[in-house]
């Protein structure tokens, strides 16, 4: 088993249909087969043992991770947002490697002697050349390890997260069907390759015949364009994308791309009334809420179309709360509520997501896998399931706050706080208290022109939650500290918040 | 033939069918592609002649299952002979729609 039998097949079965664009450059099936086949040549010739990409989207990253699983290396995306030690630190535990990069961060690992340093233009230079690609020799233990995402952890010192050839393959195979998209069909890729949607969409798209065209550089109001332009009738974006091109489209600065059919978002939690204002202004896609995580090879929950439209449609209340939800497991997988001894809980009690699946993986560089003998993944997010079966999530289990023996959950202040009319944007957290063990902190941002002092807002929550729940600490900021794919950097807030107090 | 397990690679004698199992029933399993055994992947064998009773072909990207579904089949590469588990020609599994979030 190995990643290149989806290209094989694609190749084999679909070889002239595009599958990628890319500022204007295109690439077909049976090109990207070729260019992954003298890519793998390559890497053979050097003394690597894994393949990075640090850079934006180009054709070059899904030519290297195609390459790393025909040369039988694992393939290592990096954070191009890293700050220069960070990207060092992790080079080190990378290496010896193949690292793919741009201009102008080729000059830092130069000379190294266990970094072989190759522009982007080298690579995709190298995959256009007519040399014969070699045999279809690749491995096919499914053991192997594949891709290597480096996820942050709560201490800040990111741990390598494995997926090995069965997991993706397994995934790929369980929610795609071969050659399932129409000629016409085109996939927006936004997220970045380091991010585990950045490696599915790739995986996804080229087995199911999707031309992906990718966007280096976000912003709305290139979303809107390239997706017109292109004529995408499928995109994924993280809430914070979803945010900004519903902003851009309510304030008149574009309008919905005219072949876009569907939108899934995830990587993060959807704020309610973002989802309302994007059900209004393109209330006519097919809207698919996907619920992953690194280690599970991305999606194991998805809300689909229906069931945002039912949730939308419904005057039963339970139904109506769906909406909020990240909806059912993919078939395959199996999700279970755990209290914090590992036992099962009953429908509606809150506990700790734990999944189970061939895609699952678990399992870090250096550390012990966090898979159960019982073969079940806790995945460090607190939620429950409804009678239904739906899925809700309450936020990482660590985000807890313990105040005098009672667990609170930013989630729920954070929700309250939201409705206030004054405020844009707020992030609750735990900070150290002599009485209480832990106090209630909030960060919050306002917005433009709004005004409302630390007790209005105080009052405010008092009014909707247990006064326990009341922030004794609000700062006011002007921004929340996000990471490139909108995921809030709770840590950052919660060391701003705690120095303070 | 002998036991099959998930991930492993066939390939028929008498055309160009390969198929990789996603699920297979315990013990021996009587596979065959075009009337004949299947082969490993990487077996080198001489093409045989295709069972005019098995060729109503494979196709890539499909699944072909046996009755209760203990085996299930990816085509990897097309061919023209056709599957059988014990001498019964598969089934074609039904697309279902799979829920597409990427």
């Amino acid at each position: 088993m190995n990643l290149m039998m989806l290209l094989e097949m694609a190749a084999g079965g679909m070889g002239e249909r595009t599958a990628l664009v890319c500022q204007g450059e295109r690439w077909n099936h049976a090109g990207l087969f070729a260019g992954a086949g003298r890519i793998a040549a390559r890497i053979r010739e050097l003394p690597v043992e894994r393949v990075s990409v640090l850079d934006v989207s180009s054709p070059a990253v899904p030519l290297a991770l195609f390459g790393s699983a025909w040369a039988g290396r694992p393939f290592v995306p990096l954070n191009y947002r890293l700050t220069g030690p960070e990207l060092e630190a992790l080079v080190e535990r990378v290496r010896p490697l193949l690292l793919i990069t741009d201009r102008e961060r080729a000059p830092a690992f130069r000379g190294r002697p266990d970094v072989t340093v190759m522009l982007r233009e080298e690579l995709l230079e190298l995959a256009r050349a007519s040399s014969p690609p070699p045999p279809e020799d690749w491995p096919m233990e499914p053991e192997d390890v594949a891709i290597w995402l480096f996820t942050s952890g709560t201490t800040g010192v990111p741990k390598a997260a494995l997926l090995r050839h069965r997991h993706l393959v397994s995934y790929i195979l369980g929610s795609v069907e071969f050659m399932s998209a129409d000629e016409s069909d085109a996939a927006l890729v936004s997220v970045p390759p380091y991010h585990v949607a950045g490696m599915a969409a790739v995986l996804s798209s080229v087995y199911a015949g999707r031309r992906i065209v990718q966007l280096p550089a976000f912003s709305p109001e290139a979303w809107l364009a390239l997706a017109e332009a292109e004529r995408v009738t499928n995109a994924f974006v993280v809430p914070t994308m979803l945010a900004r091109i519903v902003d851009t489209l309510e304030a008149g600065g574009g309008k919905a791309p005219g072949a876009l059919r569907a939108l899934a978002y995830g990587g993060g939690k959807m704020p309610l009334p973002v989802i309302e204002r994007a059900m209004r202004c393109l209330g006519h896609l097919d809207l698919t809420n996907a619920y992953g995580l690194t280690e599970t090879s991305s999606t194991i929950a998805v809300l689909g179309p229906n069931d945002h439209r039912e949730a939308a449609a419904s005057e039963d209340a339970a139904v109506r709360r769906r909406l909020s939800s990240v909806g059912k497991p993919l078939p395959g997988v199996e999700v279970e509520i755990r209290d914090p001894e590992g036992k099962p809980l009953a429908t509606g009690q809150r506990g700790e997501i734990c999944v189970k699946g061939e895609q699952v993986s678990g399992e870090y560089l250096g550390r012990a896998s966090r898979v159960g003998p019982d073969g079940w993944f806790p995945t460090n997010d607190g939620g429950f399931l409804d009678e239904g079966g739906y899925l809700f999530l309450e936020g990482r289990i660590d985000d807890v706050i313990v105040r005098g023996g009672e667990n609170l959950s930013p989630g729920e202040i954070e929700d309250v706080l939201l409705e206030h009319p004054a405020v844009a944007d707020a992030a609750v957290v735990g900070i150290p208290d002599e009485e209480w063990g832990e106090g209630v902190a909030a960060a919050v941002v306002l917005k433009p022109g709004a005004s409302a002092s630390a007790d209005e807002i105080q009052g405010w929550v008092k009014q909707h939650l247990r006064s326990s729940r009341v922030p004794q600490l609000i700062r006011f900021e002007a921004e929340l500290p996000y990471n490139e794919t909108g995921k809030l950097l709770r840590r950052k807030v919660r060391e701003t918040l705690g120095a303070g107090s | 033939m002998a036991t099959l397990k998930g991930g492993t690679r066939l390939k028929s004698a008498v055309c160009d069918t390969q198929v990789m199992v996603i699920a297979a029933p315990a013990g021996d399993v009587a596979l065959t592609c075009g009337g004949s055994a299947m082969l490993e992947a990487t077996a080198n064998a001489p093409r045989g002649t295709l069972d005019p009773e098995h060729k109503s072909g494979t196709q890539i990207g499909k699944r072909y299952v046996n009755e209760d579904a203990s085996l299930e089949l990816l085509c990897t590469k097309p061919g023209e002979g056709s599957l059988a588990l014990g001498g019964k020609s598969l089934k074609l599994k039904e697309a279902k729609a799979l829920p597409s979030s990427d």
